[in-house]
């Protein structure tokens, strides 16, 4: 089984991106393999009118990587009291078509990390919000990583044991979901 | 006037639904006005004295399909893990043409009881040589507690979909032959 990690942030040094590498880890040490979703910049401004076929290669690329994968694990910063931009346009091509989206009932759970004190708390509610309309199964896990650049190490690792044992549970929910599904099917 | 207890209420033998002539809905309070619904899927039986039925939730039907869609998803019933409701009548009690029934539904998952009210006909000769009655019911249950947990504000800050969502059926149960 595969988790698909998705970060909200394209910069390069993103906190989120280091924080979903350390998630990804806790994944792999479950015996799950974990991949990062690479190709977030790529994708286009979302535009039915493009919304045709597989649609452009780029929102194709990600609807295919979301409907290989068994669960998501997004983590976004926050950016003006939300979510990226970048990230709501990706999820909003892989919403669609209405009804057979890649991310109906698939697994999800989402992870924030930001440089002020409240760790995109903001921007994680809405990314569920949106999440659960498109049909996807929304973990109930937080994790808010306030002062990202205090508490991620040289090597994109948490420092604060309750951040830590905040992310191994968040994690832990998201592979609970997996397992469910495993029994339900 | 009598009151019967304990499915006393109900005709002997063995009744199925006639699904054309029968509506299972519900009704809830969103925004200003009352949202309503219905499942084209669902079966019912009265059989000895027990009745019972069940609704495929992925056959719920509004008036918008990404609406439908949006139903059948994890925030609300959740077809792909809990594809049917179902309800059985643990106690009938009946005055007259009225029903109470004390009952247990199951959706998502959770059972929770429910009461409900409604009322019934006495068993008619039908126009296709058989016969018939027909039950009308109604209750109102408390989402939330099934972990139908959706909502939105609005403007106002109030919420836009209301807790407690009433389940509306009408059904003819033909005798089976």
């Amino acid at each position: 089984m595969r988790v698909l990690g998705i970060s909200g942030s394209l910069r390069r040094a993103s906190h989120n991106s280091a924080l979903l590498r350390a998630a990804g880890e806790l994944v792999e040490e479950e015996g799950y393999e974990f991949e990062v979703f690479d190709g977030l910049k790529e994708i286009p401004p979302y535009d039915e009118d493009d919304d045709v076929g597989a649609g452009p290669a780029p929102a194709a690329r990600f609807r295919r990587a979301i409907a290989d994968a068994d669960a998501l694990l997004f983590a976004t910063p926050e950016y003006n009291s939300s979510i990226p931009g970048v990230l709501k346009n990706a999820v909003d091509w892989a919403s669609r078509p209405a009804g057979a989206g890649p991310l109906r009932n698939k697994p999800v759970a989402v992870i924030g990390a930001s440089t002020g004190m409240f760790g995109a708390v903001w921007a994680q509610a809405e990314l569920r919000k949106v999440l659960g309309a498109t049909g996807a199964r929304v973990a109930e896990v937080e994790l808010a990583v306030g002062h990202a650049h205090e508490h991620l190490d040289a090597g994109g690792h948490l420092t604060d044991p309750a951040q830590k044992e905040g992310l191994r549970d968040a994690v832990g929910v998201l592979l609970g979901e997996l397992q469910g599904a495993a029994v339900a099917a | 006037m009598t009151t019967q207890t304990t499915q006393q209420g109900l005709p002997t033998g063995t009744w199925s639904v006639d699904k054309v002539h029968s509506t299972v809905g519900f009704a809830v309070a969103y925004m200003a006005g009352t949202f309503q619904g219905t499942f084209s899927d669902f079966e019912a039986r009265l059989s000895d004295r027990v009745l019972g039925g069940t609704a495929e939730v992925a056959s719920v039907q509004v008036k918008d399909p990404n609406l439908e869609t949006h139903l059948q998803s994890p925030e609300f019933f959740d077809a792909e893990r809990y594809p049917q409701l179902s309800f059985e009548a643990k106690d009938v009690s009946r005055s007259r043409d009225e029903l109470t029934i004390a009952g247990e539904l199951t959706l998502k998952g959770h059972t929770e009881p429910v009461e409900i009210t409604g009322h019934i006909s006495e068993p008619a000769p039908d126009p296709y040589g058989g016969e018939r009655f027909g039950v009308q019911l109604e209750a109102t249950v408390d989402r939330t507690r099934f972990g139908l947990n959706w909502n939105n504000p609005l403007p106002s800050g109030d919420p836009a979909l209301a807790d407690d969502v009433t389940i509306i059926v009408d059904l003819q149960l033909a005798k089976e032959s």
